[in-house]
């Protein structure tokens, strides 16, 4: 039995976009502090679930809370990342000010400058930075940085305002095997230090296997979720998609997972030849 | 006409030259505006080229050449043409953004809407059998007979303007560098957008009555390309673009009011000279940044 408020609960959910049911019978739970993954092929709606969180695309059916509230109610206790963000070499934006940004560009009127409130906002940016490991590079322009170093000022955007709640939708996309690994593990240690509950959308679950508490695998239009050795196994996945799944464990200890209707899906494929 | 004071040249002593600026009220009228302007556009232009809405400007501008030939023709003041041809345009451009989805349908509609400004812009200038020099200061500039009146309205409009653009800046920063983020933290990113672009309208009407519809790019681009080429840090970056923005008019009409040549022209000429003198001097700057770097490297 869980004491605290779950950060969040999905009960029997269900989503709809365009008329076309997205999943249903989603049920999961996510504890403060744990750090799950959301997996599954391309267009299961891994996306569409971080966005029912926010409360930015209604539930059809079954209900949610998320930090206690409704949906989109606790926003403001949530940092989110959303999918694919990367900023090309135009952006002559520094780090630092997004990372700002992250804790007042919400705010309407002029930011005075030397005031207490300055002060503080600029400490706390400065933690933050350096909790992410990012202080070394947080004035130059985002960018000029590469993937990882991008990633890990996003993360200090989404912490910046002591969220309780960090939604990242594949943070590890577009970054080489070791920045996966190395964010992976930045978001662990902050699940830790910070009490933060954080739910990471991931395409591939080897990078982060060792770092994760739970997955949740989204797959067919429905939802499994547990400990990853009790959910990427041959019979869940099997039950999940429909069609017979094998799921592999490599000598390394890495997963893959075969035999899956939609196209490019296979655990660990995309670093086979990097 | 004060023309005769126009050509009377330079004395030997600057500051005979300067009381001699000061000693006309057409000067220290166009002097006035063109600081008004300047202003508006320094701050304005900052954040257009920061949300890369160059294209949209520039057929703003366009749109302001029709405004004033139209106010010509009905027998209004130019700046009421400007105006209301600018914010109407403002909004048909908000319309496109926020009804396209994809960024080279949105560029294709307004360019689409260029094309119709120009040939507008024409017909009321054709169907106007008057001097053919007001197309002349309609699209190039002019200094000349801008009347405290009209100082005034400008005064009023980028008092407001700027005043509403300081109480939005920073959720516009966050919705111009980072619109999803924004959007999920509560930014309401589409009304700021056309916020934004009924702001860059007002910009363009205000800066059209000094540089002329084709030369509002002088104190709207420029000055702020020129800032960003020189700090990152956005608060700092607004201030300088519209230090420069404010350099190159003063220059611009004190050379116009002591020489032949028209006003648009030096402030065109000025800034792009002050964008090519700090482009030079960053990349060298730059490079000798990067020299012991290399070394280490190598």
């Amino acid at each position: 039995m869980i004491q605290r408020t779950p950060a969040v609960t999905f009960v029997d959910a269900a989503a709809r976009l365009g008329g076309r049911t997205i999943w249903s019978g989603v049920s999961l739970q996510v504890g403060q502090g744990e750090f799950v993954a959301i997996l599954g092929p391309n267009g299961s709606g891994k996306s569409t679930l971080v966005k029912a969180m926010l409360g930015l695309v209604p539930l059809s059916g079954g209900w949610a809370t998320v930090l206690g509230r409704a949906p989109g109610e606790a926003n403001t206790e949530i940092g989110y990342l959303p999918q694919r963000r990367s900023f090309d070499a135009g952006t002559r934006v520094r780090g630092i000010d997004l990372v700002e940004l992250g804790l007042d560009g919400a705010r309407w009127g002029i930011p005075l400058p030397r005031t207490a409130g300055r002060r503080r906002a600029a400490t706390r940016v400065a933690e933050v930075i350096e909790l992410v490991g990012a202080t070394e590079y947080a004035h130059e322009p985002i960018g000029h940085l590469s993937g990882g170093e991008q990633q890990r000022l996003l993360i200090a955007q989404g912490l910046v305002r002591r969220p309780r709640l960090l939604l990242l939708d594949e943070p590890l996309d577009s970054l080489d095997l070791p920045a996966q690994g190395a964010v992976a593990g930045l978001v662990r240690r902050i699940c830790e230090e910070e009490r933060v509950a954080v739910l990471l959308v991931a395409h591939d679950v080897n990078p982060i296997l060792g770092y994760l508490d739970r997955v949740v695998y989204l797959a067919g239009g429905r939802a499994a979720e547990g400990a990853p050795e009790s959910v990427i196994r041959s019979d869940t996945l099997t039950r999940l998609y429909g069609v017979p799944i094998e799921v592999l464990r490599a000598s390394d200890g890495r997963l893959v997972v075969v035999g899956q209707p939609e196209a490019p899906f296979v655990h660990g494929d995309r670093h086979a030849h990097a | 006409m004060p023309e005769a004071a126009v050509f009377q040249g330079l004395s030997w002593n600057p500051l005979t030259d300067l009381a001699d600026l000061f000693s006309y009220a057409f000067m220290v009228n166009a002097l006035e505006a063109g600081t008004i302007a300047a202003v508006m556009a320094g701050a304005t232009g900052w954040f257009m080229v920061l949300r890369r809405q160059t294209f949209a400007a520039h057929t703003l501008s366009l749109i302001a050449f029709p405004g004033a030939a139209a106010a010509t023709l009905a027998g209004f003041p130019l700046a009421a043409g400007y105006f209301a041809f600018c914010a109407f345009g403002a909004l048909a451009l908000g319309g496109i953004a926020g009804s396209r989805r994809s960024l080279s349908d949105e560029s294709a509609a307004i360019g689409s809407l260029q094309a119709l400004a120009l040939a507008l812009g024409f017909l009321f200038v054709s169907l106007y059998h008057g001097l053919l020099t007001g197309l002349d200061s309609i699209l190039f500039g002019t200094f000349l007979g801008i009347t405290s009146r009209q100082v005034l309205v400008l005064l009023v409009v980028a008092v407001v303007t700027l005043v509403l653009l300081a109480l939005v800046a920073r959720p516009l920063f966050f919705s111009s560098v980072d619109e999803d983020v924004a959007r999920a933290s509560g930014v309401p990113t589409r009304l700021l957008g056309i916020g934004f672009l009924l702001v860059l309208g007002l910009s363009v009407a205000e800066t059209s009555q000094i540089t002329g519809a084709l030369l509002v790019f002088a104190l709207l681009v420029t000055p702020a390309a020129t800032a960003r080429e020189l700090t990152l840090r956005p608060w700092l970056g607004i201030v300088l673009s519209v230090v420069f923005a404010l350099v190159v008019t003063w220059l611009g009409l004190a050379l116009a009011y002591f020489s032949i040549y028209p006003v648009g022209f030096y402030v065109t000429s000025l800034s792009f000279g002050l964008y090519i003198l700090v482009r030079l001097a960053t990349a060298v700057a730059r490079r000798s940044a990067t020299a012991p770097l290399a070394i280490e490297n190598a």
